[in-house]
């Protein structure tokens, strides 16, 4: 068996499995939270949510995705084809290509590449294409108007996405997210995770991630008071699906982000339990729910407040922040409480 | 042949097909993408060639950044198709002149380029970072060490760029009405509005 994975073909078959299996997990935790959102959504309105299909409705979304995939496939009549049907895979793809590099625990990790920071905020740069180009290719004004929205608005927030990551990369001093969890394995716990020295960036990333995704209250590129529902009104049958499942993803990345960053990844709060991939899930588990919440709760912003909060809060805020990382951790403060460089670079040789 | 063979056919295929569509196309939002691939498959080029962190940064700078103001403009643009062919003959001779002149360039910095053995590192470096380095602690090394004032210098000239640009398009409106929004945020509820007990068929 040994012998055989060594080789090319063994190899490319090890990869495949492994590439199905991160896959395979984020499609079925992808139907529960659909459900969870829907749930949870409709307990705070005091409704009973979905509770037909299976036990506790647990199935709706199966039910829903198989309707989607039955349904009639409608191409505006001046649509440019090939962009239109190109968004929805374009937007669906790139939110499962950036779960490559996110770890699970200590080894279990698709690709460890070195700059998997990097590479996780170049794919959530690019995912505004699936927007903008189903927008443009359905030819139709509602759709065009919330492509521009959404464009303009997730360029906004990645800005201030990429200084807070900034600010936890000066703190670690690596790029990579297993240096960035092991740096916050400290000696004092739950205590020693980056939310704490970096605790006003947790709310401002948290926020962000919000407006960078589209969720509510930022849903303004779907706002479906003004704009119908925004780039997707054309859309319908399996292109949508593909839209919205890439949606969830996102979502549920960024809930990966969050835990990784600020909250100790796969690290166990409670000091005599071990650590391991249930916690990340769990915590991944938590930070959704936290995002079903705020939609739940939150009324919608006004696209000018959105854009002031983004570009005259956010941005010079999370800019002063890295400059004041950059300060409390060349002169070790609180004896290296922001800088955990030594510690990983003892770690890595 | 080998996988990295292969991906680096691959990428410099696409590369080129990218760079033709880009010019050939006729609907402009498609040369955009076609240019968006072009930038993706270099970025895939450098990390064939190990400078994973220039690939990252070409991605979210040129596509996450650049492209998408690219697309964002060309997208608004109501093009008559027709007229701008008839428009682009009139220059094919112009446009082919310059297009022989830089391939000619290319050809003769193609023929004179030789680089001697063992020259791959900038000789003037006082401290070379060790080869095991990783490539983004290697280039913040070479860039934040040797060429510290070069590099604010860059960026001194960007920021006075943006600060041309801002400068050139701001215009104030006098007749806009603004809302001021601290002012908005310390309304008082109680002093703003008040509740009246309207009589049936009595109004206020």
């Amino acid at each position: 068996m040994a012998d055989f994975l060594a080789t090319p073909a063994g190899l490319a078959l090890l990869i495949l499995a492994q590439v199905l299996s991160v896959v395979t997990f984020v499609m079925v935790s992808l139907l529960f939270l659909v459900y969870g959102d829907r749930k949870i959504w409709a307990a705070v309105q005091m409704r009973r949510g979905p509770n037909v299909v299976g036990v506790f409705g647990l199935l709706q979304t199966v039910a829903d995705a198989l309707k989607y995939v039955v349904k009639e496939i409608v191409i505006p009549a001046g649509a440019d084809r090939t962009v239109f049907m190109l968004a929805p895979l374009i937007s669906f793809v790139l939110a499962l290509i950036a779960w490559a590099v996110i770890p699970f625990s200590d080894t279990w990790v698709l690709s460890d590449i070195n700059v998997a920071i990097l590479y996780v905020f170049a794919i959530s740069s690019l995912e505004v294409y699936g927007v903008i180009m189903g927008g443009w290719a359905s030819n139709s004004k509602y759709p065009f108007l919330g492509s521009l929205r959404s464009a303009a608005q997730m360029i906004s927030y990645e800005v201030s996405i990429g200084l807070i990551i900034i600010g936890v990369i000066l703190s670690t001093g690596s790029l990579n997210f297993g240096d960035i969890v092991r740096a916050q394995d400290t000696a004092y716990g739950f205590f020693g995770w980056y939310w704490l020295p970096h605790l006003p960036m947790v709310f401002l990333f948290f926020i962000s991630a919000l407006a960078e995704t589209n969720r509510p209250p930022f849903d303004l590129p779907e706002a479906e008071s003004e704009l119908v529902a925004g780039y997707q009104v054309e859309y319908s049958s399996t292109p949508f699906l593909l839209f919205m499942a890439g949606e969830y993803i996102a979502i549920f990345l960024m809930c990966a982000l969050i835990t990784l960053l600020f909250f100790g990844g796969w690290l166990s709060p409670i000091p005599f339990l071990p650590d391991g991939p249930v916690w990340m899930v769990a915590k991944m588990a938590f930070f959704f729910f936290l995002f079903a919440m705020v939609k739940a709760i939150v009324p919608r912003y006004r696209y000018d407040q959105l854009m002031r909060l983004g570009w005259k809060v956010f941005l010079p805020f999370s800019l002063g922040w890295v400059v004041l990382v950059a300060f409390l951790a060349k002169f070790e403060i609180l004896g290296g409480f922001w800088a955990r460089w030594p510690e990983v670079a003892a770690m890595v040789n | 042949m080998t996988v990295l063979t292969f991906a680096f056919y691959l990428f410099a295929i696409l590369t080129i097909t990218g760079g033709l569509m880009t010019v050939l196309s006729r609907n402009p939002v498609h040369s955009v993408l076609w240019l968006i691939l072009t930038f993706l498959s270099t970025a895939g080029l450098f990390v064939l060639i190990g400078a994973e962190f220039v690939a990252m940064l070409l991605i979210i700078v040129y596509v996450g950044a650049v492209a998408v103001l690219f697309l964002f403009v060309v997208m608004m643009l109501d093009i008559d198709f027709a007229a701008l062919k008839a428009e682009m003959a009139k220059y094919v001779p112009l446009a082919g002149l310059i297009g022989i002149v830089l391939l000619m360039q290319l050809v003769i910095a193609y023929g004179v380029w030789d680089v001697a053995e063992g020259v791959v590192v900038a000789d003037g470096l006082s401290n070379i970072p060790p080869p095991e380095t990783l490539n983004t602690s290697a280039l913040g090394l070479v860039l934040y060490d040797e060429y510290f004032l070069q590099f604010q210098l860059s960026g001194l000239i960007l920021l006075v760029a943006m600060i041309g640009a801002i400068a050139l398009t701001l215009r104030h409106r006098k007749d806009v009405k603004r809302q001021n929004v601290l002012h908005q945020m310390w309304r008082d509820p109680a002093k703003a509005m008040e509740v009246h007990d309207v009589k049936p068929g009595q109004g206020l």
